[in-house]
């Protein structure tokens, strides 16, 4: 396997760097502007769960190098005061090892769980042990519009950390003044807006897109319809869907299939930079959008992680190369936004976990976060954060979608259904679609494959 | 599935530090380690079988031998088998009650149908392709001038990894629209004769035959040698004397070559027949199983590993298996006769 050998050059270039005394963790560091022992915090509440010194926490996450760096720095404040070791392993694998470690006897003390999905399937086991009062007393307060997706069958387990949104539309603002092209601010005007560019220019596309990314192929697809389903059904209508109340092939969710189509499936709309309408499904997702850098394409739906996507040297700002704006609403009055993020789930009960739990959903901790930020992609689920600290102009921009109080938050659909559709036939089902076929076929065989049980 | 009582075993003999072995000099530690228990075993099984000698002595001399391996077995194999061979039994999410579910879902459910036909497809068409080019290469080249190297380069592929192999190929079939630089060099010979680009890896059923290319082009190497040597081993008395009865061409080959290297024959067809049923980094590396593209062994490990269905992979398992069983036992068969 090429990822064995890929960690194994990751572990030998680590030990390298550590050798030649280059620490990795150096740039994040200067860029933070913070010192090697990080940010003094108050001890209180981690002394309430008895003295943990010289004890150990492992942390197991999908989040590598180099993102994994800022994480660990994050940590500095906890480990200061209560003298715990954070030991932090990150696996690309994640997802497939993780059932396997459980199921083993062998599980993390912690985990970063990506999708409330694979927290279902976790709690199934019988390994996952919910967190003290203090973690849920932490998350009533600083992130409420999470907590459901960290709740199984009416009990709490798991404390959002983390969190992206997902409602953009990278763009150039170079492009669109040259054009002449205004933001829209309804879902009316981005259509008429395509339209616009479509027609404005004949070498170029208003779109480009890309759902290739290997065996996930298919998921930027599925985010397309869950943005549109909460445009066009609501976000009551979208949680039926989530939850099965309604079937999949549901006219509501045909209606919002057929919306994307118009995009997506328009040769004269699709796909800047890349071909007809098929390369969307060949194009990776890391690709997808650079066409907006070199002109081919004016615009590309993606969440606020893609900024990393984006080559060295890319100025990514409000007056940079390329920017986001918000996917409209059908009306400038609503404001639904699409997100996504990880959640903690602890599988052992030592005192020392449930304080890390603890500080891991504290004030404290999402501020420490964007301190040590580094690069981009702070942004936690903590609504009484500190967004000043946060100093990423993307970061910033999530932060304000995810704190709007105007704003209805839903969670990424395809992350909460059971793996077998949401990893498994949606993603699938898109594809086939992508590369034509119709809508009443795709949306049949997803809800065909809707697990019984 | 790794099972469950025996995968917290490591944790409960090695210390913790170990196990894991993050730092380089861990995973010396551990490679001294797992040495160092090797040469315990081996030396603790010779110094019992010393102890006994004569007649019996030597029965139980062979039994010792032979028990770390039956216990390996036992334990990486046969455990394993018989735990996958139960779960497929037990449902979809293999902890429910016994039933034939798992194998109805299999065969009539039309993902796994168009799994099942690929897989067949390949299995067909891979084992003969190559053998084939194998041993028209190998005749061809026999005993003409440069053949050491002829050999060497339908053999090189066989030294590159699978994966390796499918990136490179995934390169040759990349695809740009045909107004662009190409940087595929099928689209790009496509381009140059004045042809429309197109997408080599998603139009049903030209992409599995694509990816079949592949596996052609690593196992051809390993057919042409096996073959090469078998024809080479004819004894030349055979041969003049065929030629003394005026027997040439394609009478040579069909009367003389072809039964005197059936035994090589069915070896390389049966080894490259298994090779292809558990194909999996090739589909994967490249396609990943979409546009219908998916086989067993790459099935096997979605249902378990992303769709949280251990069941229905389990049941695919074991299809496998009962699959290759025939091969097998031909293979085993034709040994036989051989000795």
């Amino acid at each position: 396997m090429p990822l064995n050998s890929t960690r194994r050059a990751a572990a030998l270039s680590g030990a390298l760097a550590l050798a030649l005394g280059v620490s990795a963790c150096g740039s994040s560091d200067s860029d933070a502007g913070s010192d090697e022992t990080g940010t003094e915090i108050d001890c209180a509440p981690y002394e309430a769960f008895g003295d943990l010194d010289g004890t150990t926490v492992t942390v197991y996450t999908s989040i590598t190098a180099p993102e994994d760096e800022p994480h660990i720095a994050s940590y500095k404040p906890f480990e200061n005061c209560t003298g715990v070791t954070i030991k932090y392993e990150g696996s690309k694998e994640f997802e497939a090892q993780l059932p396997v470690r459980v199921q083993g006897g062998n599980a993390p003390d912690i985990a970063y769980l990506p999708q409330p999905g694979l927290l279902q399937t976790m709690v199934a086991t019988g390994k996952v042990v919910a967190p003290p009062q203090e973690v849920e007393d932490n998350v009533d307060a600083n992130m409420p519009d999470f907590k459901e997706y960290g709740t199984v069958d009416g009990t709490f387990y798991a404390a959002p950390l983390g969190a992206n949104v997902k409602s953009f539309v990278w763009y150039s603002p170079q492009m669109f003044a040259d054009g002449g092209y205004e933001i829209p601010t309804t879902w009316d005007e981005l259509m008429s807006l395509t339209q616009q560019i479509a027609s404005d220019n004949p070498d170029s596309k208003p779109w480009c897109a890309g759902i290739e990314s290997g065996d996930a192929t298919g998921w930027p697809a599925t985010d397309w319809i869950e943005d549109v389903m909460l445009r066009t059904a609501g976000a009551e209508t979208y949680d039926k869907w989530v939850n099965h109340e309604i079937p999949f092939n549901d006219a509501s969710v045909a209606e919002a299939l057929n919306e994307v189509g118009k995009i997506l499936k328009n040769p004269d709309y699709v796909n800047g930079g890349y071909g007809d309408v098929k390369t969307i499904a060949t194009t990776s997702f890391q690709d997808a959008g650079l066409p907006v850098l070199d002109g081919s394409c004016y615009m590309h739906r993606q969440a606020s992680f893609y900024a990393a996507n984006w080559p060295e040297g890319t100025n990514v700002a409000e007056d940079g190369d390329v920017w986001a704006f918000y996917l409209p609403a059908m009306t400038a009055e609503e404001h639904p936004v699409l997100g996504g993020g990880e959640f903690v789930a602890a599988f052992a009960d030592r005192p020392e976990v449930k304080a890390f739990q603890t500080y891991l959903s504290s004030v404290e901790w999402a501020d420490e976060r964007a301190r040590t930020c580094g690069s981009g992609g702070c942004v936690t689920a903590n609504k009484n954060a500190d967004a000043s600290l946060l100093e990423n102009p993307v970061d910033k921009l999530s932060a304000e979608q995810l704190t709007d109080p105007n704003a209805t938050f839903r969670f990424d659909a395809s992350d909460l259904m059971p793996g077998a559709v949401g990893a498994g036939t949606f993603w699938k089902g898109m594809t086939d679609w992508i590369i034509g076929q119709d809508d009443q076929t795709t949306l049949d065989y997803i809800e065909k494959s809707w697990p019984k049980s | 599935m790794a099972p469950v009582t025996l995968a917290a075993l490591p944790a409960t003999i090695l210390p913790e530090p170990l196990l894991r072995a993050e730092s380089v000099g861990g995973k010396f530690a551990l490679m001294i380690f797992a040495v160092v228990v090797f040469a315990v075993v081996f030396g603790l099984v010779l110094l019992l079988a010393t102890l006994f000698t004569g007649r019996r002595g030597e029965q139980v001399q062979g039994a010792l031998f032979a028990l770390p391996v039956v216990g390996l077995l036992g334990v990486g194999l046969v455990y394993p088998a018989l735990r996958t061979i139960n779960q497929s039994f037990k449902g979809r999410t293999a902890d429910g009650p016994y039933s034939l579910e798992n194998y109805a879902t299999m065969f009539t459910s039309p993902d796994l149908l168009v799994v099942l036909r690929n897989t067949a497809i390949w299995v067909v068409l891979v084992p003969f392709l190559a053998t084939g080019i194998g041993l028209l290469y190998a005749i061809l080249i026999d005993r003409a001038r440069g053949e050491a190297f002829a050999k060497a380069l339908i053999f090189l592929p066989m030294s590159i990894s699978m994966v390796g192999a499918s990136i490179i190929w995934k390169f040759v079939y990349e695809y740009k629209q045909t107004s662009r630089p190409q940087t595929g060099l099928l689209n790009g010979i496509l381009k140059l004769l004045g042809f429309e680009t197109r997408q080599w890896l998603l139009d049903v059923p030209l992409n599995t035959l694509m990816l079949i290319v592949v596996m052609v082009w690593i196992q051809a190497g390993f057919a042409m040698t096996v073959l090469s040597a078998a024809i080479k081993a004819i004894p030349d008395d055979i041969i003049e004397a065929a030629k003394l009865d005026g027997v040439k061409g394609m009478a040579m080959f069909r009367y003389i070559t072809l039964p005197s290297i059936r035994s090589a024959l069915v070896v390389v067809l049966t080894t490259i027949g298994i090779a292809t049923m558990k194909i999996f980094d090739i589909v994967r590396t490249m396609t990943a199983g979409q546009f219908d593209t998916s086989v067993v062994a790459n099935e096997f490990y979605n249902q378990i590993f992303r769709y949280n269905a251990p069941g229905i992979g389990a049941a695919l398992a074991v299809l496998l298996f009962v699959l290759v069983i025939p091969i097998v036992a031909y293979n085993v068969v034709q040994m036989r006769k051989e000795a």
